[in-house]
C-alpha cells in the first residue's frame, strides 16, 4: 500500500494532533466564560516574555525533557514504562544520600556524583518490573504503576521516619550543604555578561538533559544495543532470529529508561529545592509520556516537546495567578495531547492518509 | 482488640471495599472482552463529581448518581473510541482518560461552585442515607449475631448491596449467559467470536459501557454516600487498586469480592492505626498503604498461582480481509 511522505509522518501528524488538542482546550476556556485569545497571548508573555518566564520554562522542561527521554527509550523496545514517576521520586532519594553523605567541597563534584546517584536509584526501581516483564512475564505497565505507588509509600517513610532531621516537623530532608548547590542560568550566562532573571530555577541541569538527548541519540541509532533495542521493538521473533536475547534488551532497556527518569532529581531535587519533600516530582514523570508520543520517541523530538509542555506549564501557572482559569487546566491540555497524539492516532493519520493518496492519484 | 472494635473495623472495611469492588467488576467486564482499562481511575472521578455536583444542585442524589453514570459512560465512550473504533493503544488511552478527568473535575468545579475545586457539602436528600434491615432493632440484643447483623450488615447505603448483588450476578452473567459465553470468547479468541457471525465490534463496545456504568456507580458511591460531596483527586488511587485486585482475583467476580475485601480491610486498619506494634516490631502505616500493590506484584510474579490475563487482551480487532 502507498504511504504518505515521511516528512507528513513525522511532522504534520504531531503538528495536527496538537492544534485539535489545542482547539479543544480553548473551547474548554470559552465554555468557562475566558477569554481564549487573551489566555494564550497571556501565556506568552508570561513563559516566553522574560528571562523570569524563560527560566520557568527551561526548569519545567527540563523536567520533562529527563522523563520524555526515560520513556521515549523504553518505547524503543516497545515497552510501556509508565513507572517515570515513581523512578524520579526514587532518584530524588538516591541524589538526597549522595548530597547529604558529605559537605561536598564544590558543585563540579556533587553534580556527577548526584547524576550516578539518581542514575543508580532509579534504574534499581526500574529494575523489578523490568525483570518481571522477561522473565515472568507480568505486564510491565501493571507494575510499573504498582511501584509508581510503593515508590511513594517508600519516599513517605524515608522522609517521616528516616531522613527528617531531628526537631523539624516537616516531612523533608535537611538542607543540602552549600557545596551541593547547582549553578543556575543566570550564575552560567553571568559568565559571558548576559543577564538572566536571578529568581527562576533553571539550571545547569538543563544542559545536562541536553546531553542526555544526545547520549540517547547515539544509544538508539549509532550503537549495537540500540539497534537491538529497535529490532526487540519491532518484533520480538525476528529479534530472537537474529540472535538478540530478549530478556537482556528488556532490562538493559529499563534499567536506561529508570536511570534517565532518576536523574530527574538533580534538576528538580538539587537544583531547584536543594532539600528532598514529599511528591517532589508532582507529575512530571507523567507528562513525559505526552513529551515522548508527540516527540514520536526521537530524542529531538523529545526536546521539542519538553519545551513546548514547559511553556505550558509556566503559562499554566501564569494563567492561574491572573485569571479565574485553575492551573489544572493544563492537565486537561495534557490529557488531549496524549489521546490525539497516542491513542487517538489513527483518527487523525487516516484522513490525512487518504488525503495524501487521492492528492497523490491526481497528479499521477 | 475487643468485638465492638473488630465490628467497627469489618464495617469500614465494607465501607472501604464497595467502590473498589464495583471498579473491580467494571475492569473485570471490560478486560475479559479484551480491552485493557487503566483508566478505571479516571471514569471513577469523574461520576464523582458529576453526581455529587449534580446532587448539590437538584438536591436529588438519584439524579445525581444518573449523572455519575452518564459522565462516566461519556468517557468509556472515548476509550471504546480509540481502542475498538481506531485500534488505538488501549493503555495510553486509559491514561488519556485519567488525567482528562483529573483535570476536568477540577477545572469545571471551578468554574461552577467557585470552592477550590470542589462541590458544596450534600446534605439530606442529595445525599444516600443508610438503610436499616428488618429486624435489626430487634434483633441488636441476641448475642454475638445481633451485632454483626445491625452493625456490620445493616446499615449501609443501597449501593453497597447493589455492590454485593453485582457479584453474583456478574457471576451468573459471565458463566451462565449466552451473553457471557460470546464475552468471554471475544476476550480470549475474537476471530473465533467473528467466524460464529457476532460482532466483535458491538460486544467490546457493550462491554466497555458496562464497564463505565458500573465506573460510574462507584464514582457516585464515594461522593454521595461516603463523603459529602467532591473534593479534588478523591479517588486517591482507588482504580488502581481496584486493577490490582482485578489482577489479585485472576478475572473472575468471586475472587474479585475477596481480594476487594482484604485491600478494604488493609485501608480501615491503616485508617484506624497509624503504626502497628506486632511483638516489639514496629510496623509503619506506609507499609500497609502500600500493601495491596505490593501483593499484586507478588502474584504477577506468579510466585503464588499465576495470573494470566484474556489472550486477545489489549490487542485490537481486524477483520480477516
Amino acid at each position: 500500500m502507498d504511504k504518505m511522505p515521511r516528512w507528513a509522518d513525522i511532522v504534520l501528524i504531531p503538528v495536527f494532533s496538537l492544534v485539535l488538542a489545542f482547539l479543544l482546550s480553548g473551547l474548554v476556556i470559552v465554555a468557562i466564560g475566558e477569554d481564549p485569545v487573551a489566555a494564550v497571548k497571556l501565556m506568552v508573555t508570561g513563559a516566553l516574555g522574560s528571562t523570569y518566564g524563560w527560566g520557568y520554562t527551561l526548569y519545567y522542561a527540563t523536567n520533562f525533557l529527563f522523563t520524555g527521554l526515560a520513556f521515549a527509550v523504553a518505547n524503543h523496545a516497545r515497552l510501556f514504562n509508565i513507572g517515570a514517576e515513581g523512578q524520579a521520586t526514587l532518584g530524588g532519594l538516591g541524589v538526597a544520600f549522595v548530597c547529604l553523605a558529605i559537605p561536598w567541597p564544590h558543585w563540579a563534584l556533587a553534580l556527577p556524583a548526584a547524576i550516578i546517584g539518581g542514575a543508580l536509584f532509579g534504574a534499581a526501581w526500574a529494575f523489578l518490573p523490568a525483570w518481571l516483564q522477561a522473565k515472568r512475564g507480568s505486564h510491565i505497565v501493571i507494575t510499573t504503576i504498582m511501584f509508581n505507588f510503593i515508590g511513594a509509600s517508600l519516599l513517605n517513610y524515608m522522609l517521616v521516619n528516616v531522613m527528617r532531621p531531628t526537631g523539624s516537623m516537616d516531612p523533608a530532608t535537611a538542607r543540602f550543604p552549600p557545596g551541593a548547590h547547582l549553578p543556575t542560568l543566570h550564575d552560567l550566562l553571568a559568565v559571558f555578561g548576559i543577564p538572566f532573571s536571578k529568581a527562576a530555577p533553571a539550571n545547569i541541569s538543563f544542559l545536562v538533559a541536553i546531553a542526555a538527548c544526545v547520549l540517547v541519540w547515539l544509544l538508539i541509532w549509532r550503537t549495537r544495543l540500540g539497534y537491538e533495542i529497535r529490532a526487540q521493538g519491532h518484533s520480538e521473533p525476528a529479534a530472537v532470529y537474529a540472535g538478540i536475547r530478549p530478556v537482556r534488551i528488556v532490562v538493559l532497556a529499563m534499567l536506561i529508561s529508570g536511570a534517565l527518569a532518576g536523574c530527574m532529581a538533580v534538576n528538580n531535587v538539587m537544583g531547584e529545592a536543594e532539600r528532598l519533600v514529599l511528591n517532589a516530582v508532582e507529575g512530571a514523570g507523567f507528562i513525559g509520556i505526552a513529551v515522548a508520543l508527540m516527540g514520536r520517541s526521537h530524542p529531538f523530538g523529545v526536546f521539542l516537546a519538553a519545551i513546548l509542555f514547559g511553556f505550558l506549564y509556566q503559562g499554566g501557572a501564569e494563567l492561574a495567578l491572573w485569571t479565574t482559569i485553575p492551573r489544572e487546566l493544563i492537565v486537561v491540555i495534557q490529557a488531549l495531547v496524549i489521546l490525539f497524539t497516542g491513542a487517538l492516532d489513527n483518527m487523525v493519520r487516516m484522513p490525512l492518509e487518504k488525503l495524501f493518496l487521492s492528492m497523490r492519484k491526481g497528479r499521477g | 482488640m475487643d468485638f465492638a472494635t473488630v465490628l467497627q473495623v469489618l464495617d469500614s472495611t465494607v465501607r472501604l471495599a464497595t467502590p473498589l469492588l464495583l471498579a473491580c467488576l467494571a475492569g473485570l467486564f471490560s478486560e475479559r472482552s479484551g480491552i485493557f482499562d487503566i483508566g478505571l481511575e479516571g471514569k471513577m472521578l469523574f461520576a464523582a463529581f458529576f453526581s455529587a455536583a449534580i446532587a448539590a444542585v437538584t438536591g436529588s442524589v438519584w439524579l445525581g448518581l444518573l449523572a455519575g453514570i452518564a459522565s462516566s459512560m461519556a468517557l468509556a465512550g472515548i476509550h471504546g473510541l480509540a481502542s475498538i473504533t481506531f485500534r488505538g493503544n488501549q493503555l495510553i488511552s486509559g491514561v488519556a482518560i485519567n488525567f482528562l478527568a483529573a483535570g476536568l473535575t477540577v477545572v469545571i468545579a471551578q468554574d461552577w461552585f467557585q470552592q477550590g475545586g470542589r462541590t458544596p457539602s450534600l446534605l439530606g436528600g442529595a445525599r444516600f442515607g443508610p438503610l436499616t434491615l428488618p429486624f435489626a432493632e430487634t434483633l441488636r440484643d441476641v448475642p454475638v449475631f445481633g451485632p454483626i447483623y445491625h452493625d456490620l450488615i445493616s446499615g449501609h447505603t443501597i449501593l453497597v448491596y447493589v455492590a454485593f448483588a453485582m457479584v453474583p450476578l456478574t457471576w451468573w452473567v459471565l458463566y451462565r449467559s449466552r451473553f457471557g459465553l460470546r464475552l468471554r470468547a471475544v476476550g480470549d479468541a475474537p476471530e473465533a467470536v467473528d467466524t460464529a457471525g457476532v460482532s466483535v465490534i458491538r460486544m467490546r463496545f457493550t462491554a466497555v459501557a458496562i464497564c463505565g456504568v458500573l465506573c460510574g456507580v462507584a464514582g457516585a458511591y464515594l461522593a454521595t454516600a461516603l463523603q459529602a460531596g467532591f473534593v479534588k483527586d478523591m479517588t486517591a488511587g482507588r482504580g488502581y487498586i481496584a486493577l490490582a485486585a482485578l489482577i489479585f482475583s485472576k478475572w473472575r467476580p468471586w475472587y474479585a469480592l475477596s481480594a476487594t475485601l482484604l485491600f478494604g480491610l488493609l485501608q480501615a486498619v491503616a485508617l484506624r492505626y497509624q503504626n502497628i506494634e506486632m511483638g516489639g516490631f514496629v510496623l509503619p502505616v506506609q507499609v500497609m498503604d502500600a500493601l495491596p500493590y505490593i501483593l499484586t506484584v507478588v502474584i504477577l510474579a506468579g510466585f503464588v498461582g499465576r495470573a494470566i490475563p484474556p489472550r486477545a487482551g489489549g490487542s485490537p480487532y481486524v477483520k480477516e480481509q
